[in-house]
C-alpha cells in the first residue's frame, strides 16, 4: 500500500484505533457483569465499529483516488498485518476485569471527544461530518464510563482496590495519545491539560487518583504493538484471511 | 415513464424500518433527499448511529420497493452531514412509536444529560402513561434506545433517546 501521502495514514490511525477497542468491547458480549450492561458494552461497541466503517471506507476512497488501489473497508480492516495497525496501544490492551474495560473505555472516550471537537472543525468537510456524527455517540460513552468510574471507585474496598489496579495498568498507555506521529493534523499538545483535567475530576470524585509513575510506553501509532495485538488480529481476520473475499 | 420526487416519496413511506417496523423510513427522517435525474432515481439516506446495522438493509429495501412500483433506476447515496437527530422524527411517527410501546423522543435534542448519574426524568410510560418512572439503563435493546422502568405498573419498556 502507498502510504506517501501522510493524511491516508491518519485516517487509518483514526479507523484503527475504533476498530481495535471495537474489537476488544465485542468480546465483552453474552460476558458482561449483568445482562444491561453486557448491552451498553455492546451498543457502545456498535457506535465504535461503525466509525472505524466510517474512516475506513473514507480512507479507501481517498488511496484509490491517490493511488489507483482497490481496497475497501474491508480490505483495510481484514488484510493489512500488525506492523500496519496504527491504533494506539491501549486501545489493543486485554479486557481484564470490568474495572480495566471500563477504564480504558473512560480514558479513550475522554480522548476522542476532545480529539473530534478539533476534527468536527476541519476543513475536510468529510472528515467533520464523521467526527460530527461520531460526537452524539461519544458523549453518552464519555458520561456511562466515567459513571463506572466513579461508581467501582467510590464504591466497595474490593472494587475501590480493581480500579486502583486498572489505572496503575493502564495508565502508562495514555502517554502516547499524546506523542505527535508524522501523520498527526491536530496539535496535541494543547489537548492534554484538558484531557488531564477531564480524567482527575472524575478520578478525584472517585476517590482515586493519578499515578505517579509517569513512564509512557509508545510505538503503536507508528505500527510498534504490544504482544496482544497479533492475538486479536489473529481472531479477527481468520475468516478474511482463510476464504479471501467471502461474503455473507 | 418519470415519476415526480412526490410519487417516489409515497413509494418510500410503504417502507418501513426494519428494526421498529410501525414506523416508515419517511417517519424516522432518514431519507434526506430524492434527485430524479434521466430516468434514475438517487434516494440520499443518512444513518441514525454510526454503526446502524440497518443501513444495508433499508438501503435494499428501497430498491426492491421501487422496483415493485416499475423504477428500476435506483441508486442510495449515504450523507452523514447534517447528522441525523430524532428532531426529525415525524409527529405521526412519534404517536405509532408510543402505540408500538415505546416511549417516543422528547422534542428537543437538548434534553440528552450530560451531568454524570443525573437521569432524563418524566418519560411518559407507554402502557400505563405515568411519568412516574426511572433510568435502569441508557443503552437499550438497539443503539437508539434506553431502558425504562415504570414505577407504577412495574413494567420496563424502551425509550427512544434523544439524538
Ligand atoms: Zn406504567
Amino acid at each position: 500500500m502507498n502510504l506517501k501521502n501522510l493524511y491516508h495514514s491518519f485516517l487509518l490511525h483514526l479507523a484503527d484505533s475504533s476498530l481495535i477497542i471495537a474489537q476488544r468491547n465485542g468480546e465483552c458480549c453474552a460476558h458482561g457483569p449483568i445482562l444491561e450492561q453486557d448491552i451498553a458494552i455492546t451498543n457502545i461497541t456498535l457506535d465504535l465499529l461503525g466509525q472505524s466503517r466510517n474512516f475506513y471506507q473514507y480512507a479507501a476512497q481517498r488511496l484509490n483516488e491517490a493511488n489507483g488501489s482497490s481496497e475497501t473497508e474491508d480490505t483495510l480492516a481484514y488484510h493489512r498485518g500488525e506492523r500496519d495497525f496504527k491504533n494506539f496501544l491501549l486501545c489493543e490492551l486485554p479486557n481484564g476485569d470490568w474495572a480495566q474495560t471500563i477504564t480504558r473505555q473512560f480514558l479513550f472516550s475522554c480522548f476522542q471527544q476532545l480529539l473530534f471537537e478539533k476534527l468536527s472543525k476541519s476543513n475536510d468537510e468529510h472528515l467533520a461530518a464523521i467526527a460530527n456524527k461520531s460526537l452524539k455517540e461519544i458523549q453518552y460513552h464519555v458520561k456511562w464510563s466515567s459513571e463506572w468510574v466513579i461508581r467501582l471507585g467510590d464504591g466497595t474496598e474490593e472494587s475501590h482496590e480493581r480500579m486502583k489496579k486498572a489505572i496503575d495498568y493502564l495508565w502508562p498507555y495514555t502517554g502516547e495519545m499524546f506523542m505527535p506521529a508524522t501523520y498527526d493534523i491536530i496539535n496535541l499538545e494543547d489537548l492534554k491539560s484538558i484531557w488531564l483535567n477531564k480524567v482527575e475530576a472524575v478520578l478525584q470524585e472517585a476517590t482515586l487518583s493519578v499515578p505517579a509513575n509517569t513512564f509512557m510506553h509508545s510505538g503503536g501509532k507508528s505500527g510498534v504493538h504490544t504482544e496482544h495485538l497479533g492475538f486479536l488480529l489473529a481472531e479477527m481476520q481468520y475468516l478474511q484471511r482463510t476464504y479471501p473475499g467471502a461474503e455473507w | 415513464m418519470t415519476y415526480t420526487k412526490e410519487q417516489i416519496l409515497s413509494f418510500l413511506a410503504e417502507v418501513s424500518d426494519p428494526e421498529i417496523p410501525v414506523l416508515s423510513i419517511l417517519d424516522m427522517g432518514i431519507v434526506r433527499d430524492i434527485i430524479m435525474a434521466d430516468e434514475m432515481a438517487d434516494i440520499v439516506i443518512t444513518p441514525t448511529y454510526s454503526g446502524c446495522p440497518a443501513m444495508d438493509a433499508i438501503g435494499f429495501d428501497i430498491k426492491m420497493k421501487l422496483l415493485e412500483k416499475g423504477i428500476q433506476k435506483v441508486k442510495i447515496t449515504h450523507v452523514l452531514h447534517p447528522a441525523w437527530t430524532t428532531d426529525w422524527m415525524s409527529e405521526s411517527g412519534k404517536q405509532k412509536l408510543k402505540a408500538y410501546g415505546i416511549a417516543p423522543p422528547q422534542s428537543s435534542s437538548a434534553r440528552i444529560n450530560r451531568l454524570l448519574f443525573d437521569e432524563v426524568t418524566g418519560i411518559e410510560c407507554p402502557r400505563c402513561h405515568s411519568v412516574n418512572t426511572k433510568l435502569l439503563s441508557e443503552f437499550g435493546s438497539t443503539a437508539c434506545k434506553a431502558l425504562y422502568q415504570c414505577n407504577d405498573c412495574k413494567e420496563p419498556f424502551d425509550y427512544f433517546k434523544c439524538h
